[in-house]
C-alpha cells in the first residue's frame, strides 16, 4: 500500500478502440460499481437536489415549492441551533482528539514493551464506540443515577444528571467521541516512524532541547498527518448520528441541546415526513462541509510541511 | 481525562539517547503507570457494565464496583426476548446474514473495480477516478432521502435488500481506494508474464491479483463486518417489523420502554452484541492496525 508504486503504472500506454486498449473488459470490472455509481449515488444526489424545491410528504405527489424551503431554513430557530450545536461539537472533539491521541502516540512511540498491547487497548473504543451498545451505556453512566455519580457519591458529590441538563448533555456526547481517540492515535504513530532519525539527531548535535526538538522536528514533520486527521474528522463529525440518537432517546433533548445536525435531519425526513425540507438540510450540509473542506486544504498551504518543498 | 502536566514530561526523546540507568527504568515505570491509569479510566465504564449485566438490576444503581455484589443470569434470560415472540437468536440472525452478505458483496465488487483502476487502460480512467474519490467525501445524508424513496418503490421495505444489495455495486467507494492503493503495490512484472503466456484479464485477477491482495481484502471485510453489523441508520429506516430487527434496533426496543427494570436485560444483550466484534478484530489485530495506520479507515 506504498505511496510510490503508483509510479510504476504510469508511462505504458498502448492505443486500443474508442474505450481504450483493455476498455471492454475494464468495464466489465467496473460494471457493478458503475451501476451502484448512477443508480444509487449520483441518482439520488441530483435527486435530493430536485426534492429541495419541492413540497413532498412521502403519501402524496411532490409539488413544485420553488426556494420555498430554503426561505423556511433562514427562520428556523431549530435549523440555526443544531448548526451552532453541530459546529460547537465539532470545534472541541477535533483539537481534542488530536491533543490526546499525538501525546500517546508520542509515549508509546519510544520503542515500549508492550506496544502492541496498549495499542490494541487504546483502538478498543474506536472499534465498539460506533455501536448502540455503547451509546446505552452511555445513556446509563452519564444519567441521574449513573455509574459516574455513583462514584462521586463516594467523595461525597451529588453530581446532577449529565445527560438531563441541558448544559451538559452535548458534552457527553462529544466525551463518546473523545473516548475513540485510538484510531487518529495509530494514525500518528504510523507518522512518527516516518520521521527521519536522522533530523532528530542533527538537532542534538545543534544543541536543541527535548521541547525545541518536538516544536522543530516532530510538529513540522507530523502536520501532513495532522492535517489529514483533522480532515476526516471535520468530515465524520457534521455526521455523528448514533449517539445523539440513542443518548436522547431519538428527541435531540433536552431542550434540544443533543440535536445534531444529522439528527434533525433525520427528524424532518422521517419524523416529520417534511422530505423536501430535509433535502434542502442535506444539500445545506454537503456545501458546508465541502467549503469547509475546501478552506481546510487552502489553509494547508500556510501550516502543512511536505518535506521536500 | 488526563492532565496537562502530566503529558509535558513526555516529548519524544531521540531513540538511542543513553540517559542514566536508573533514571531510564524510572522514567518508563512511570510510562507504563500513566498508560496503565489512562486505560483504566478508558475502559473503566466497559468492564462496570460486563460486571453489571450480572448482578440484579437494582443494583446496577448502587454499584459503581467492577463485582457485582451479588451474581445472577436474570439479565441474560430475561433479556434474551426483548418482545414476547422476538428471541435475540433472530436478531442475531438478522444481523450475521445481512453483515455475511454485506461482506462478500463489498469485497468482490470493490476488488473488481480496483482491479481496472489499478491496472487496466481505459477511457475516462481519470475522471471515472476521481469521481470515485469524490464520492469518498459525499455525506450519506444527501443520498439518504432519494434511496429510501427508491426502496419503498421497489418494495424492498423490511427485506435484507436496502442493506445488502447497495454492498454487491461498490457503494462504499472508500473500500475501492483502498484496493486500488494494495494492488499498485502488486510487482506488475507477475502480471505481465501471465499475460505474455496468454492469460486473460479475468484469469490475472483470479489467480494472481486476487490471492496477493488478500491482506487488503480481509482488511475490508473485516471493516465492512463492523460497520455493518454497528450501523443503526439504516435498520432504523428500512426495518420496521421486530422480526427483521438486527442488533442495533433489538437494543433500542429497550430503551423505548424505558423502565429502569430494563437496565440489566440491556447491559446484558449489549455485552452479547459486542461479542462478534471482538472476536473478529482480535486474529487481524495486527493487519487491521496497519490499514488504520495507511488509510485513516476507522
Amino acid at each position: 500500500m506504498t505511496a510510490d508504486s503508483r509510479l510504476v503504472t504510469a508511462g505504458r500506454r498502448r492505443k486500443g478502440g474508442f474505450f481504450g486498449r483493455d476498455g471492454g473488459v475494464a468495464y466489465i470490472f467496473l460494471a457493478p460499481w458503475l451501476i451502484g455509481l448512477v443508480g444509487i449515488t449520483l441518482g439520488p444526489l441530483v435527486a435530493s437536489l430536485i426534492l429541495s424545491f419541492t413540497h413532498y410528504d412521502l403519501f402524496n405527489n411532490p409539488t413544485w415549492f420553488g426556494l420555498g424551503n430554503y426561505h423556511q431554513l433562514l427562520v428556523d430557530p431549530n435549523f440555526l441551533q443544531s448548526l451552532d450545536l453541530t459546529f460547537t461539537y465539532v470545534i472541541v472533539t477535533i483539537p481534542s482528539i488530536l491533543v490526546l491521541s499525538l501525546a500517546l502516540a508520542i509515549v508509546l512511540d519510544r520503542g515500549m514493551r508492550g506496544l502492541g498491547l496498549y495499542r490494541a487497548l487504546f483502538y478498543l473504543p474506536s472499534l465498539l464506540g460506533g455501536s448502540v451498545a455503547i451509546a446505552v451505556l452511555w445513556r446509563q453512566v452519564f444519567g441521574a443515577n449513573g455509574m459516574l455519580n455513583q462514584i462521586l457519591l463516594l467523595v461525597n458529590i451529588h453530581g446532577p444528571s449529565w445527560i438531563g441538563q441541558p448544559s451538559t448533555a452535548m458534552y457527553t456526547l462529544v466525551l463518546l467521541n473523545v473516548w475513540q481517540f485510538g484510531a487518529t492515535m495509530i494514525i500518528f504513530l504510523a507518522g512518527l516512524r516516518q520521521i527521519p532519525k536522522a533530523l532528530y539527531e542533527a538537532a542534538e548535535v545543534d544543541g536543541a532541547t527535548r521541547l525545541r526538538r518536538f516544536w522543530h522536528v516532530t510538529v513540522p514533520m507530523l502536520t501532513p498527518v495532522i492535517f489529514f486527521n483533522a480532515v476526516l474528522g471535520l468530515i465524520r463529525g457534521f455526521q455523528v448520528f448514533t449517539s445523539a440518537y440513542v443518548v436522547s432517546g431519538g428527541s435531540g433533548g433536552p431542550a434540544g441541546s443533543t440535536l445534531l445536525y444529522a439528527l434533525y435531519l433525520y427528524q424532518q425526513g422521517f419524523t416529520d415526513y417534511n422530505m423536501g425540507y430535509a433535502a434542502v438540510l442535506a444539500w445545506v450540509l454537503l456545501v458546508l462541509v465541502a467549503a469547509l473542506t475546501g478552506l481546510m486544504f487552502l489553509s494547508a498551504k500556510l501550516w502543512v510541511f511536505y518535506g521536500d518543498q | 481525562m488526563i492532565g496537562h502536566d502530566e503529558i509535558s514530561g513526555v516529548f519524544p526523546r531521540p531513540r538511542g539517547q543513553t540517559g542514566v540507568g536508573t533514571r531510564r527504568i524510572l522514567s518508563s515505570a512511570f510510562r507504563h503507570l500513566l498508560l496503565i491509569a489512562l486505560l483504566v479510566v478508558m475502559l473503566y465504564p466497559l468492564i462496570w457494565m460486563l460486571s453489571a449485566s450480572f448482578e440484579p438490576p437494582t443494583q446496577i444503581f448502587i454499584n459503581p464496583g467492577l463485582l457485582p455484589m451479588s451474581w445472577t443470569l436474570a439479565n441474560y434470560q430475561k433479556g434474551w426476548y426483548p418482545l414476547q415472540d422476538l428471541p435475540f437468536s433472530r436478531i442475531f440472525a438478522n444481523s450475521l446474514i445481512i453483515a455475511g452478505l454485506a461482506v462478500i458483496g463489498n469485497v468482490a465488487s470493490c476488488t473488481m473495480a480496483a482491479y481496472a483502476f489499478a491496472r487496466l487502460q481505459f477511457r475516462f480512467r481519470g475522471i471515472l477516478f476521481a469521481i470515485m474519490l469524490g464520492t469518498i467525501m459525499l455525506p450519506y445524508q444527501v443520498l439518504i432521502i432519494p434511496q429510501y424513496i427508491l426502496y419503498l418503490n421497489f418494495q424492498w421495505l423490511n427485506t435484507y435488500f436496502p442493506l445488502t444489495v447497495p454492498r454487491f455495486l461498490a457503494v462504499d467507494s472508500f473500500f475501492i481506494f483502498l484496493m486500488v492503493q494494495f494492488i499498485r503495490g502488486i510487482p506488475r512484472e507477475l502480471d505481465e508474464a501471465a499475460i505474455m503466456d496468454g492469460c486473460g484479464h479475468r484469469q490475472v485477477f483470479l489467480q494472481i491479483i486476487a490471492p496477493l491482495a488478500v491482506p487488503a481484502m480481509a482488511t475490508t471485510a473485516v471493516f465492512t463486518f463492523i460497520n455493518s453489523w454497528n450501523d443503526f441508520l439504516g435498520p432504523l429506516l428500512y426495518l420496521t417489523k421486530p422480526s427483521m430487527y438486527t442488533v442495533s434496533l433489538g437494543l433500542n426496543l429497550f430503551i423505548d420502554s424505558s423502565e429502569t427494570s430494563q437496565w440489566g436485560p440491556l447491559f446484558a444483550m449489549s455485552i452479547l452484541t459486542l461479542v462478534p466484534i471482538l472476536l473478529i478484530f482480535l486474529p487481524f489485530q495486527e493487519l487491521l492496525t496497519e490499514g488504520i495506520a495507511t488509510t485513516g479507515i476507522k
